[in-house]
């Protein structure tokens, strides 16, 4: 046989050089059941009252919310099909979808995105309330029409962000009714999404059907999803690998099994898809300490760990040094210029802690303080313990608590029994929605992932107030660089590390990853390879 | 009869036990920082003040510990075991769900073990120091240091990810629905595993046992009896020195019983099985105080029954034991 000819060498080539992402032209697939890792169960699967990937992993495919992010990241519509916005930010317009129906047969209208903002967004949704707390009212002056109108400005872009994770429509016929918690739609839902809710085995699986009615024709093309309860860490990865499962979200395996699973030609372990839900690894100071409110002792425990050194060698290729509490891949909030950075310097850290008068004592002990890690991931873990070893060279002591999630919450956010902490702030596309509130003052004890550290600044809290009513994105982002670079003059907490959470896909699933919150979103152009 | 009554009598006497054991379970809970309100919130990734205290309020957690403990005994007297935080459902219903994996786990495993135990253990007692019985002990010691988590993991890695033979975890394939003998078979198949795992190291103990307890009715002069009146091997061994040798297997299925549902808990974590066993972990892990304290429960009726059942068969095997008493 002779060679290729010329012009097949030609095609070839240009097949070569097409992008990943052109791969998704493919002809879909109908069919198949695309089987999902869930790792922690969840009390109700209704994205309308409880904002958390863990819902979304499941809600997301059932329930709708008015807009999602496209693949650049900007928002898109899908129960809404266009807004716009007063100048003042007081009114935001949403023309919804015609022709949408709830899985139970009822249409879609108005009335059940102002019952859900009024009655679940503003009243129960996590971070809702704090988003919402100025939504007056919502009109529908049609069945196809709703105006937000706030009391304060509130910034289109702020919104529109936000809604994707905080904009999912519950049917009001189904909740009007009785206690909205009681509801048996929580672990039933009821939506207008690609699938339909099946069956909820507590412990095993929760299993979703092709929707037929649903408004993007021809769409979804699976058949099936099935989440399977997964709990062991191990035993999820190796359910990856002997087929059961085809999708693990959310970093749920062991940092060792992704990197394993990732050189594995049959699957991709990666932060595609995920660029929507950053995280950033924090270090928490306890003000009421009185030499933890000396930003002396602040700086030099920032100098003295070593954080490039902590990612090469435990958190590998998924992570990233963090350069303040808004991270890199936000790209309309990242400030632009460089701001006040802590590096790895033991020289200055233990020449800030003699400043501070802290000498060393018996056994070049300085002083001991306590560091509660929060339960959730693997490299809290591992930073704690990092933490604890590297502030020992500088003459701090430190003592390690470790306890499960509602103990850690209880001491550190409701009984300030703490130090130091760390854990995990999640970024959500706007600092608004849940950064600030990691720095604004008089937030009320008891409040999980807010300012519980003791710490006060009118300067800072002025800057948060005026950026979250800040209707001019140009103003906004400024007073945003105008925050970053308060907080890390001043550390009252620290993010020094950055991570994007890491999805393991088996690489039959197409259009994997093709938006910034894949594993949350709908799936309704997800199909299977066979 | 007798036997009935000495059961029922330990039953009545195992009441008052039950009720120390709630309410030190109870005050045990009370001890560990944060209720079910701060789960709650670590599920849901934030929240405010205002919510978490209306939450409190809605599962009753705003009155004092003395307060909740009177409730939940004065709930226990009309068999109410109140309802589950967490599944939003009463808590009798939650634990009827999670119940059938448990038992048939522990009754298939518990089957194997002592099956396998007593075969094991009467051929290694019969061929006592030569090579079978080397051979036996040895993989007895092997299985009894293993940790079941470790074991479980490898099975998985060998038999579900390597051969492809056996699933790797759950009750039942449930991208397929099957009905009749086919749901019977696929739950048997995702139901091997998990056995062995569990098992093996409940087989080690039986084996050692029945070893030992063999060697010594062997030893025993009614064996020589009926040695010297002429039985062959099979039937002294089969009529005499089984029914014996027996009795310690026995007394150990009862004492086991509660181990057995303490080691479920590993094993339903790492087949991922929806058992009570990881019901009991999630609980104590959501601080769903009334589902633990209804496994509690529940376990403790199970492990009554199960002595139920080896006093019956104890009576059956050594009549002496019910006329004793």
């Amino acid at each position: 046989m002779t060679g290729p000819t010329r012009r097949e060498t030609f095609l070839l080539g240009a097949a070569a050089m097409i992008p990943a992402s052109a791969m998704a032209q493919e002809t879909p697939r109908r069919g198949g059941v695309l089987t999902v890792h869930f790792a922690t169960e969840q009390r109700i699967l209704n994205p309308s009252l409880q904002a958390s990937t863990g819902v979304y992993i499941v809600g997301g495919k059932i329930q709708e919310a008015l807009l999602d992010l496209d693949a650049q990241g900007n928002p898109v519509g899908v129960l809404a099909e266009s807004w716009e916005s007063a100048p003042d930010g007081l009114t935001h317009t949403f023309r919804l979808r015609r022709g949408v129906t709830w899985h139970d047969g009822k249409p879609f209208t108005s009335a059940d995105v102002q019952f859900t903002a009024m009655e679940m967004w503003k009243k129960i949704l996590n971070y809702g309330t704090t988003l919402q707390q100025f939504l007056e009212a919502v009109e529908t002056p049609d069945a196809h029409t709703a105006v937000f109108r706030y009391s304060r400005p509130m910034p289109q872009g702020l919104l529109l962000r936000a809604m994707p994770d905080l904009g999912y429509v519950s049917p009001k016929h189904i909740f009007e009714t009785g206690d909205i918690r009681q509801n048996p739609a929580n672990t039933a839902p009821i939506g207008t999404g690609p699938f339909k809710f099946v069956q909820y085995e507590r412990g095993q699986h929760i299993i979703a059907e092709r929707n037929p009615n649903y408004w993007r024709n021809n769409m979804p093309y699976l058949d099936r999803v099935v989440w399977r309860v997964v709990g062991d860490r191990a035993a999820a990865a190796a359910q990856m690998e002997s087929g059961q499962l085809l999708f693990s979200p959310y970093s749920a395996l062991s940092i060792a099994d992704m990197q394993r699973l990732g050189r594995d030609p049959r699957f991709e372990s990666t932060t595609r898809g995920n660029e929507g839900n950053v995280r950033t690894n924090t270090l928490e100071f306890n003000f009421r300490n009185p030499i933890l409110a000396d930003i002396r002792v602040r700086k030099a425990i920032a100098h003295s760990l070593n954080v490039p050194f902590f990612i090469e060698n435990f958190l590998g290729p998924f992570a990233k040094p963090g350069t303040g509490p808004i991270p890199s891949v936000s790209t309309d909030y990242y400030p632009t210029t460089p701001m006040p950075q802590y590096g790895f310097d033991v020289a200055a850290a233990n020449r800030l802690l003699d400043e501070a008068g802290h000498r060393r004592g018996a056994g070049g002990v300085r002083f001991s303080l306590r560091l509660n890690p929060a339960p959730w991931g693997e490299d809290i873990a591992l930073w704690a313990t990092f933490i604890q070893q590297s502030l020992s060279q500088v003459g701090i002591r430190v003592e390690v608590v470790r306890l499960d999630a509602a103990g850690f919450l209880r001491t550190v956010y409701n009984d300030w029994n703490f130090d130091l902490a760390s854990g995990w702030h999640q970024y959500r596309s706007d600092p608004a929605v849940s950064t600030t509130v990691w720095y604004r003052s008089g937030s009320p004890r008891g409040a999980p992932w807010t300012n519980q550290w003791g710490w006060t600044d009118a300067n800072i809290d002025g800057i948060i107030d005026n950026a979250a009513t800040e209707v001019d994105p140009v103003k906004r982002k400024a007073l945003y660089a105008d925050f970053v670079r308060s907080v890390q003059t001043e550390l009252p907490l620290w993010m020094p590390i950055e991570q994007i959470f890491v999805s393991v896909f088996n690489r039959r699933i197409r259009n994997a990853g093709n938006n910034p919150r894949w594993a949350s979103s709908s799936w309704h152009d997800t199909w299977l390879a066979s | 009869m007798r036997v009935l009554g000495l059961a029922l009598r330990r039953l009545a006497a195992s009441l008052p036990t039950l009720l120390l054991i709630l309410a030190g379970m109870f005050l045990l809970l009370q001890l560990a920082p944060g209720d079910t309100v701060d789960a709650l919130m670590a599920q849901m990734g934030g929240g405010d003040a205002a919510l978490a205290e209306e939450l409190r309020r809605f599962y009753g957690l705003d009155v004092g510990i003395a307060a909740q403990l009177g409730r939940y005994m004065l709930r226990l007297l009309t068999l109410d075991l109140g309802f589950s935080a967490i599944y939003g459902k009463p808590v009798a219903t939650v634990i009827l769900e999670r119940l059938p994996p448990t038992i048939l786990l522990m009754i298939s495993a518990l089957s194997f073990a002592f099956f396998f135990g007593l075969v094991l253990g009467v051929v290694a007692a019969r061929r006592v120091n030569r090579w079978p019985d080397t051979l036996i002990s040895t993989l007895g010691l092997i299985f009894y240091a293993m940790p079941s988590f470790w074991f479980g993991l490898m099975a998985i890695v060998v038999f579900s990810v390597y051969l492809q033979w056996l699933p790797a975890g759950g009750f039942g394939d449930i991208t397929q629905s099957y009905t009749g003998i086919a749901a019977v078979l696929d739950t048997a198949r995702h139901l091997v595993l998990p056995t062995l795992t569990l098992g093996l190291i409940f087989l080690a103990i039986y084996l050692r046992i029945m070893r030992a307890s063999m060697l010594e009715v062997l030893s025993l002069d009614f064996v020589r009896t009926a040695r010297a009146k002429g039985l062959s091997e099979t039937r002294v061994v089969a009529r005499h020195v089984l029914r014996n040798a027996m009795l310690p297997m026995v007394t150990l299925i009862g004492l086991q019983a509660g181990t057995m549902l303490g080691g479920s808990v590993v094993v339903e974590s790492v087949f991922s099985l929806p058992g009570l066993g990881r019901l009991a972990y999630e609980s104590v892990v959501q601080r769903d105080l009334n589902t633990l304290l209804g496994i509690v429960f529940v376990s403790a009726l199970l492990v009554i029954s199960i002595n139920f059942i080896v006093d019956i068969l104890y009576a059956r095997l050594d009549p002496r034991i019910a006329a004793e008493s």
